[in-house]
């Protein structure tokens, strides 16, 4: 009798701490979502007294004048855009031609010892890319590269003015060597999720291996590597601390690489923490919308189409 | 060997090169950024800067001790917000991972990861820097918290994967609660794993500096609490690194050594406890 009550006892508690502890694990886990839903609705709400007194005007506008109160954003844009999309364009081929390195054409010790040093490398801080980015490479740009192309190729539009270093040429590139590393791990592991029988098959067509690539790997690993490439996009718009310490943050558009620029993060973190007015503050907020839908919109791409290939392995560590 | 033979061979010789050539272009900017790292710091670093606070412009000499104790403060009060929230979140996910829901919190958690971390802070401080009238190391934390989650959140549920489910279902018919299994069993089996994830995560923040820029703001002296302004090391390489000081340029490369080091090691730890030979 007594036995039957402790085990009827025991089963309770049992069911009782099991509830309780779904209940958190729920709750902690739900929080999540809840997390992304109020950096979304904060962003929002901030930025709603510019967005009514701006309206589209925000977006085409070229004016940022904290002491009158105007403010478009368009210089802003005009930088993240080209700086992010020229560093891209440069660090694709690079990137895909290094992962193809890593996982096809090196013996393995060479692969198995470049794959995590890479991978090292995207752990180092950006504050860390923009130190170097502003006290090693930009004075050297100044002095040797971008008098070689001023001289050479100063007919261009592209490399006119005066060298001054800091500059949207010094932002492309360092952005290029800081998403590199990520680009290239990424690819690796799409890469490595093609199956094996493909390029065996490839192979005992009597393909090369370049052959085999551009037949079995390609076609198979595409949407994956255009993922990483999208995604290492998303990390180049977002990137602030490296661009604001090399862009030179003087808001123009110039069609001239060697000219200073400005890009939407590096406002933010030069100006949002000394806004002068509510109005500046909400600007910057809209300014950080902006970011955040383009962000949003990239990220989500990007995830689909690596999901796409590695079936959801490819977590929020990349 | 015929013509069409030989162009396959050739193309395949000049595209095997331009791979190989690749790589090394990978490889040589980021050497020569380590090597730099390695020189300056170690030309610039003294027993001064884990000892010492700032010295004012013009002096030279100083060290980064305050900013060293505000990140050790701020990371470990951000890994006390982030971790159970990862962790546990991944023990959800583990357990009832297949439904739509938990699919929504897996997009969520990898969409997150991927917003930049500055709105992260511009957040932080509408959240905690208005109310609260101030700067604090404490909103500083909470944005540190918010970039970790998703990170702990994913690697945990892989390593919890791998977790045998024979392993838990001998568990469960032993009688004992999911509770306790989920604790005691799945979390302890996985635990290399875990701490890799936990490490990598902590690397991630450590050298976090836009989500501070507004949060935590930097501090020239000592900050007596957590609801004041407060220095961390990633801030202060930031602030001297665009600072015209030579004084303070040395001091922002020794900062930046001692910042690599630090991630390179949890990183390298994080690796053993993932590595294959320390599992099960």
């Amino acid at each position: 009798m007594s036995d039957r009550v402790s085990v009827a006892m025991t089963d309770r508690r049992v069911i009782k701490g099991d509830t309780i502890f779904k209940g958190i694990i729920l709750a902690l886990a739900s929080s999540i979502i809840l997390i992304l839903l109020i950096m979304i609705f904060e962003m929002v709400k901030e930025s709603l007294p510019a967005i009514q007194k701006f309206g589209g005007r925000f977006l085409i506008g070229r004016e940022w004048d904290a002491v009158q109160g105007e403010f478009g954003a368009l210089d802003f844009l005009y930088g993240s855009v080209l700086s992010s999309l020229l560093a891209i364009l440069l660090a694709t081929p690079l990137s895909v031609g290094a992962a193809l390195f890593i996982t096809d054409i090196a013996p393995r010790k060479v692969g198995n010892f470049i794959a995590p040093v890479v991978e090292l490398l995207a752990a180092i801080p950006s504050v860390i890319y923009g130190l170097w980015g502003v006290l090693v490479m930009a004075p050297w740009l100044q002095q040797s590269i971008q008098p070689w192309l001023v001289e050479h190729l100063g007919f261009l539009p592209f490399f006119q003015g005066a060298p001054y270093g800091v500059s949207m040429m010094a932002a492309v590139f360092i952005l290029m060597i800081m998403i590199i590393p990520i680009i290239t791990s990424i690819t690796k592991e799409v890469l490595l999720a093609v199956p094996v029988s493909q390029k065996e098959a490839a192979y005992a067509l009597g393909a090369t291996r370049w052959e085999m690539v551009r037949l079995s790997l390609i076609p198979y690993a595409r949407s994956g590597v255009l993922g990483a490439v999208i995604l290492g996009l998303g990390r180049a718009i977002g990137e602030t601390m490296a661009v604001t310490m090399v862009i030179g943050n003087t808001p123009q558009i110039s069609l001239s690489l060697l000219a200073p620029g400005y890009t939407m993060p590096s406002v933010i973190a030069n100006e949002f923490a000394e806004t002068t007015s509510k109005l500046h503050a909400s600007a910057l907020m809209e300014v950080g919308l902006i970011l955040l839908v383009v962000t949003l919109i990239i990220n989500v791409m990007a995830r689909l189409l690596i999901w796409s290939v590695t079936r959801g392995d490819t977590g929020a560590r990349a | 060997m015929n013509s069409f033979d030989l162009r396959r061979r050739l193309t395949n010789t000049l595209m095997t090169t331009l791979m190989v050539g690749a790589a090394l272009a990978v490889i040589t900017p980021l050497g020569i950024i380590f090597v730099h790292i390695l020189k300056m710091g170690a030309g610039s670093l003294s027993w001064d800067f884990f000892t010492q606070i700032p010295k004012p412009t013009g002096e030279s000499g100083g060290g980064m001790a305050n900013g060293l104790a505000g990140s050790a403060l701020m990371i470990g009060l951000a890994s006390g917000f982030g971790l159970p929230v990862g962790i546990l979140g991944a023990v959800y996910l583990n357990e009832f991972g297949s439904t739509r829901f938990a699919t929504a919190i897996r997009f969520s958690a990898d969409v997150l990861a991927g917003i930049p971390s500055i709105i992260t802070g511009m957040v932080a401080y509408t959240l905690l820097v208005v109310p609260m009238k101030g700067f604090s190391a404490l909103a500083g934390a909470v944005a540190l918290a918010l970039i970790m989650i998703p990170i702990v959140l994913r690697t945990t549920e892989e390593q919890l994967k791998m977790v045998p489910g024979t392993l838990r279902e001998a568990s469960l018919a032993l009688g004992v609660p999911l509770w306790r299994t989920s604790l005691k069993v799945t979390l302890v089996s996985a635990r290399s794993g875990i701490i890799t994830g936990v490490l990598l995560s902590i690397a991630r923040i450590a050298g976090e500096t836009a989500p501070l820029l507004f949060t935590a703001l930097g501090n020239q002296f000592w900050s007596k609490k957590m609801t004041e302004p407060m220095a961390a090391i990633p801030l202060q390489i930031f602030n001297f690194a665009i600072s015209p000081y030579d004084d303070w340029h040395k001091l922002a490369w020794a900062g930046a050594l001692v910042l690599v080091v630090i991630m390179f090691t949890l990183n390298l730890t994080a690796r053993y406890f993932g590595s294959s030979r320390h599992q099960g």
